[in-house]
């Protein structure tokens, strides 16, 4: 009876759960109860949630498609930089959606790199502007990513096996057909579905890109609703409509196991037979080409901006200000829940995960139409802006922190729980003297990247921010909007900087407090 | 006295019933084959392993709700006995404070406790400069810190050679008479038996025997005992 009693005492892992149900729950509810019905929505509106499916559908085909000779040709071959290459593939991921949006449309935009080459060769030019611009800031996004996936399923594939493959004469067309297909069909509907989720609630690339009747998500159109046509029925409805698609989207995905983008282990002692002739030219070319997507977008940005960095004006670096101090906070209370969560849920407690995997059936702008509906009778939209961006952004990084913490926290468990429970190591002291040390490196690998996502985020913010108090990527934006370009590219020069430089030191941070 | 009354534990399709006693300060053996609960038997002690039905009590207490920490014992396992990440001190003052703000007097009492064990110039060291035989040594100086009544080792030696273990065994039995304490003691080494305990229980089938002398067990063991035994 103890026993039962000490469990069902408050804990933090409880607690941690509880806040996060309440918060999401309690924001679809209000999301819920003020939506119109699905009459309220106009053919506009359909029109969305058709884009926001097949642009998803597209840019996931589009990276997939994309990744797999990239993927195939790092996996074989070996050069100098390979390594660093690798590495930068995981850039994206904490690379702030705005500055990249900045970068594209500095090479494919209308002066950009790509359209001077067409114009040369008297083609006409292309608009980054529209459902196009979308899909490519997309599949820029998560072809990265999507190679880092693929690259995974072919190390992971035992070098015995190729090993056998040459012993019997296998060429390239044998390989392919016998190991490399069947590891294809495990791993890209994994990697497919990934990035269509991503994809699905994407905001920002479309404020940026899109906009127009052929190029508007849900996400966008609930923000349109909300911020011109103020149609908070409307808004609400289109929410939960985000919501439906996000959950049919994460059924679907818990069919297909995932491969895990991000983490260590991109390396093995012998590489694969590299086939020589035309095959070494091709798998030059693929990664040629993939670095160069990746990397002069950026460095565009980077050649653009730099230079301007003294000049910008005081409010941009107010701005930068508020966001560290804000992406600061929203790590640390990420950092917070998903430690709590991960430790109940390495206790064995299978409702936690369910919790931490919450923020997935929502999107920003749909928590954030749902909070201010709560939150509307008791303050101002312009005092929520800030303290409500900083909280859905600790929400939003929650997955991925324990998606990094859980397997740590579940190995400490093993290893070290019975010992410390034996000496009676509890509360304050085990996360001092146990946790804490054993668990830096996950926890600052974890909070550099919802440091680096928090600072970034182009999302909830727009909802509510009037032009007196914005974010670094608000400003920026603001910027942008404004045709303000040489700022425009400092401030996306400033922003990016930052962002990395957060990832970077609290990653340190965690290695150099690491346990032995 | 440390009493199993009708003590059961369940996991799975698995389990294990225990009925019997043994008197304070009594050494005893724990064997019988792989799977047969040997851990099971120690974990319903140490608190780890949840009773299905009966109790376990000590000396007259019954230590079902009380914490594994809370509970009048030591535990030893097979490896990770020590926090690797802390110093040898600090592993063994967690022994005596498990916040580790330790007074003087406890900075002491740590000091002597690794004195006692030979370690006294390794305080500063992490687990990993150690050897297997001094890791030993300093979870036994927590223990003897700890100066809990009851001392369980889970195959705690089990990866020492014969001479080391031997030593180990005789440090072992110096703390426990120190403090008077009641031993159990799983091993897979008859001989260990020998040495160090008078009494053994069989754990064979899911049922823990009731104590008997070692000597006679291990010279004309029950069929399923023999087989194990080899």
């Amino acid at each position: 009876m103890a026993q039962r009693l000490r469990q069902l005492s408050p804990s933090p892992g409880g607690l941690a759960a509880g806040l996060l149900v309440l918060l999401i729950l309690g924001t679809l509810a209000a999301v819920a109860t003020h939506a119109g019905g699905l009459s309220a929505l106009g053919p506009w509106d359909w029109r969305a949630v058709w884009f926001t499916l097949w642009q998803a559908a597209l840019s996931a085909t589009v990276s997939a498609v994309l990744a797999v000779p990239v993927a195939r040709a790092l996996a074989r071959r070996r050069f100098g930089g390979r390594a660093l290459l690798i590495t930068l593939l995981g850039a994206p991921f904490i690379l702030p959606v705005i500055v990249a949006v900045m970068g594209l449309v500095s090479v494919f935009g209308r002066n950009g790199l790509v359209n001077d080459l067409l114009g040369a060769f008297g083609l006409a030019p292309l608009s980054i502007y529209g459902w196009q611009g979308v899909i490519l800031a997309h599949v820029f996004f998560n072809l990265p990513l999507s190679v880092r996936m693929i690259l995974h399923g072919w190390q992971a594939i035992p070098t015995e096996r190729f090993r056998l493959a040459a012993s019997l004469g296998f060429g390239p067309g044998d390989i392919a057909r016998h190991l490399e297909r069947p590891m294809l069909r495990e791993v890209l509907p994994g990697a497919w579905l990934a990035v269509f989720l991503v994809c699905l609630t994407s905001f920002a690339v479309a404020l940026a890109l899109g906009g127009g009747p052929g190029a508007t998500t849900v996400e966008l159109a609930i923000y349109q609703a909300f911020r011109f046509d103020f149609d908070m029925g409307k808004a609400a409805t289109l929410a939960l409509v985000q919501v439906g698609l996000c959950v049919a989207a994460l059924a679907l995905a818990s069919r297909v196991s995932r491969p895990a983008g991000f983490g260590a282990g991109l390396d093995r002692d012998t590489p694969l037979p590299a086939p020589a002739g035309w095959r070494r030219g091709a798998d030059a070319g693929a990664i040629l080409l993939a670095a160069g997507f990746l990397l002069v977008p950026m460095l565009a940005v980077i050649l653009q901006g730099a230079p301007g960095l003294a000049g910008l004006p005081g409010a941009v670096w107010a701005a930068a200000g508020r966001s560290v101090v804000m992406a600061l906070i929203s790590a640390m209370a990420a950092l917070a829940l998903a430690l709590a969560l991960a430790q109940v849920i390495a206790g064995g407690r299978a409702w936690a995960e369910l919790a931490g995997m919450l923020p997935l059936v929502a999107s920003p702008l749909v928590l954030g139409t749902g909070l201010y509906l709560l939150l509307r009778p008791l303050v101002s939209p312009t005092a929520l802006a800030l303290p409500v961006t900083v909280a859905i952004n600790a929400v939003m990084a929650l997955p991925f922190a324990l998606r990094i913490l859980i397997p740590a926290a579940r190995s400490l468990q093993a290893d070290y729980g019975r010992l410390a429970d034996s000496l009676g190591l509890r509360g304050l002291a085990r996360l001092r003297l146990l946790t804490l040390p054993r668990l830096a490196r996950p926890l600052g690998f974890a909070g550099g990247l919802s440091a680096a996502l928090a600072m970034g985020d182009l999302g909830v913010i727009t909802l509510f921010a009037d032009s007196r108090n914005p974010t670094l990527p608000l400003k920026l934006y603001q910027l942008m909007n404004s045709y303000r370009m040489g700022d425009a590219a400092a401030c996306a020069v400033l922003l990016m900087a930052i962002s990395f430089a957060l990832f970077w030191l609290f990653d340190r941070g965690g290695r150099i407090h690491a346990a032995l | 006295m440390l009493r199993f009354d009708r003590a059961e534990a369940t996991l799975g399709d698995f389990r294990l019933n225990a009925d019997f006693a043994l008197e304070a300060g009594a050494r005893v053996a724990v064997i019988g084959p792989s799977g047969s609960g040997k851990s099971t038997l120690l974990g319903m002690v140490a608190g780890f392993v949840p009773l299905s039905a009966g109790r376990i009590l000590w000396q007259g207490q019954d230590l079902a709700g009380m914490a594994p920490g809370a509970r009048p014992v030591s535990i030893l396992f097979q490896d990770q006995n020590l926090f690797p990440h802390l110093s040898v001190a600090e592993n063994v003052g967690l022994g005596l404070r498990p916040d580790l703000r330790l007074s003087r007097a406890e900075h002491a009492a740590v000091a002597g406790a690794l004195q006692e064990v030979g370690l006294q110039d390794m305080a500063a060291r992490r687990p990993a400069q150690l050897s297997g035989g001094q890791q030993s040594r300093v979870a036994l100086a927590r223990v003897a810190l700890r100066a809990r009544p009851v001392l369980l080792l889970d195959e705690a030696f089990a990866a020492l050679g014969p001479a080391l273990k031997s030593d180990m065994l005789a440090l072992l039995a110096r703390i426990a008479d120190r403090n008077g304490a009641t031993v159990l003691m799983v091993t897979h080494d008859p001989d260990d038996a020998r040495a160090f305990a008078d009494q053994t229980v069989a754990v064979i089938a899911g049922r823990a025997h009731p104590p008997v002398p070692t000597g006679p067990l291990l010279d004309d063991p029950p069929p399923e005992l023999a087989a194990y035994l080899g």
